[in-house]
């Protein structure tokens, strides 16, 4: 008890002394944990979105508006045809409509539009996603840019296609946001080195004294090893203050107007749980980046 | 823990027949030769028993503190073997080399204080390094600071003390835990000759409560008179190793008035001309 009491005074002795490097390994600390603490979040909507989408296992195909009714209904049956084809469902323009109407908060915009621009459509849903491919394929032989089995489809939206494209986007940011992200706790590992570094430096007379007199390697080590903890567990700490402050001042109001943003809330893991892996994280990075220098420049 | 290991040392020992217990220090054709290809220690053999005060002498570069530095391990002889109470650090695993260090006190010629500590703390760390009870400092440190005649000054700084009253700190730290050994490499080498008989005074009378002090120096014409062992190092070699006996009942007084006729002092022209005059008066 008493030990733990000592290691923690040279600890934070040190750190007073050499106050702008363990300042500096500090802020960088807080940097790095800031924007894991936004990355996290941002990974996981961006997947649980693409995700979202491509988990409709539907192709929706847009009718001619001149289609006839023994049209659409041959058209059903040939679609009910195709293999791997589990439903097909038809959409009138004023179902369409109305659905359109329940997503949309404000409402006096469809109010404003004084025709119903929304097509007739069919909805075809496979077995499994994994056959809604050959689904597709089924209707458009030719490939999506070619002729489709029926005159009177006049063209698909494809779900898939724009899972895709939201997987693209968010693969080229998780690349950016990732590299990033390595540099940084690099620099901190690094900066938190050096403060390490540096105290050694400051207290290699403590440190000739302490074997002198017969101190083991992990006493003369702990001291160091608590002053990179103190460093990462104080840069963790300022950055969730940081990311909470930004949550509930410019996250939160805006979940509520924008979908992705309160997606967040459900499909991402809480607040809670995204704070004990910051705090763990920088403290583990603390800890490598003290541990590593102790060895390289602290031979007992 | 073990503070004091020297009852035990007996123990640690069982191969010498007839129950006598190791010399305290025993090397045998300890040779060191330095990276660099320089030879500091040529084939040294030598013994020192219990209780013995034993001054190491030589000019500078003579190998005085390689051997000061194989003793504690801070060193590994290239050849020969080094005993520690017939104990061969030089095999010594890493791991048990602090609990050799917290057996030798050791003092060295630019004290090696902590300058943000006071007197106190300083003695006090050697106990707090080694994991002394908070009731075991507070026992052991005053009385280790009496011991040296520094009651008076615990809560200075080493920077507010003169140079005799610093070295003496470090004496105490060196003597805190009761060592069984105790090494001063060049003690008063800093010390006007007025300050260094004291220090030297306080060495002799550890050694009388039966710590075995070994005292490099390299001035050779103050310890010709003191009538103690002297071993002469001389380019790596033992160049004279005699037992002068005869004194070894005498007292710290005693020990302290052949120092100064050793060291001429009151003669001017014959006193040292090393360190600064900072007087520390003695009593």
């Amino acid at each position: 008890m008493g030990r733990i009491v000592f290691f923690f005074q040279e600890a934070l002795r040190a750190l007073r002394r050499n106050g702008a490097p363990s300042v500096a390994a500090i802020v960088t600390t807080v940097v790095t944990v800031v924007l894991l603490g936004m990355l996290i979040p941002i990974f996981q909507t961006a997947q649980g979105k693409s995700e979202e989408v491509r988990d409709q296992l539907n192709v929706q195909y847009a009718l001619y508006d001149d289609a006839t009714k023994a049209e659409i209904a041959s058209l059903k049956k040939e679609l009910e045809g195709i293999p791997h084809v589990a439903e097909v469902t038809f959409i009138s323009k004023a179902e369409a409509l109305d659905t359109l109407k329940s997503e949309l908060k404000d409402k006096t915009i469809v109010e404003e539009l004084h025709t119903n621009p929304l097509p007739n459509s069919f909805e075809v849903k496979a077995d499994d996603a994994a056959n809604l491919a050959s689904v597709q394929k089924a209707v458009y032989p030719n490939g999506p840019e070619g002729k489709s089995i029926s005159p009177i489809i006049s063209n698909p939206f494809d779900r898939q296609q724009s899972s895709e494209k939201i997987e693209q986007v968010t693969s080229a940011l998780k690349i950016v946001l990732t590299v990033i992200t390595a540099l940084l706790i690099l620099a901190s590992l690094m900066l938190v080195g050096n403060t390490i570094r540096l105290s050694i430096y400051t207290r290699r007379r403590e440190v000739e004294v302490m074997r002198l007199v017969g101190a083991t390697r992990w006493f003369i080590r702990w001291p160091f090893m608590i002053e990179g903890v103190v460093v990462g567990f104080a840069g963790g700490l300022l950055a969730i203050l940081i990311l909470w402050l930004g949550k509930i001042t410019i996250v939160d109001p805006l979940s509520d107007s924008i979908g992705v943003l309160a997606a967040q809330n459900s499909t991402t893991l809480g607040f809670p749980a995204l704070v004990a892996i910051l705090f763990a994280a920088s403290i583990v990075v603390s800890t490598i980046g003290s541990g590593v220098t102790l060895r390289r420049f602290l031979k007992v | 823990m073990a503070l004091r290991k020297k009852k035990d040392r007996g123990g640690e020992e069982p191969r010498r027949p007839r129950g006598r217990r190791a010399p305290i220090i025993e090397l045998n054709d300890v040779t060191k030769v330095y990276p660099g290809g320089h030879m500091a220690l040529d084939r040294v053999n030598l013994s020192i028993g219990r209780g013995e005060f034993v001054f190491l002498v030589g000019p500078t570069g003579c190998g005085k503190s390689t051997l000061i530095k194989t003793l504690i391990r801070e060193l590994t002889a290239t050849e020969g073997s080094v005993k520690i109470a017939g104990r061969d650090i030089g095999k010594l695993p890493e791991k048990k080399i602090p609990q050799l260090r917290r057996n030798i006190g050791t003092v060295f010629q630019d004290f090696k204080l902590l300058p943000d500590r006071t007197v106190y703390d300083n003695v006090a760390y050697a106990l707090q390094v080694i994991g002394a009870s908070r009731a075991e400092i507070r026992e052991q440190v005053p009385q280790t600071l009496r011991l040296v005649g520094l009651s008076t000054k615990i809560h200075s700084y080493p920077d507010e003390l003169s140079g005799g009253e610093q070295q003496r700190v470090s004496v105490a730290r060196a003597f805190v835990n009761h060592p069984p050994l105790l090494l001063a490499d060049e003690p008063s080498g800093n010390l006007d000759p007025v300050t260094s008989i004291g220090i030297m005074q306080l060495l002799y009378r550890i050694n009388k409560a039966g710590t075995t002090v070994v005292v490099v120096t390299h001035d050779r014409e103050m310890v010709d008179n003191m009538r103690r062992r002297v071993i002469e190092l001389y380019e790596g070699r033992v160049v004279r190793d005699e037992v002068s006996g005869g004194y070894t009942e005498e007292s710290t007084t005693e020990f302290g008035l052949r120092m100064r006729a050793g060291m001429g002092v009151g003669h001017e022209g014959e006193t040292q001309t090393n360190g600064h005059s900072d007087h520390d008066h003695l009593s």
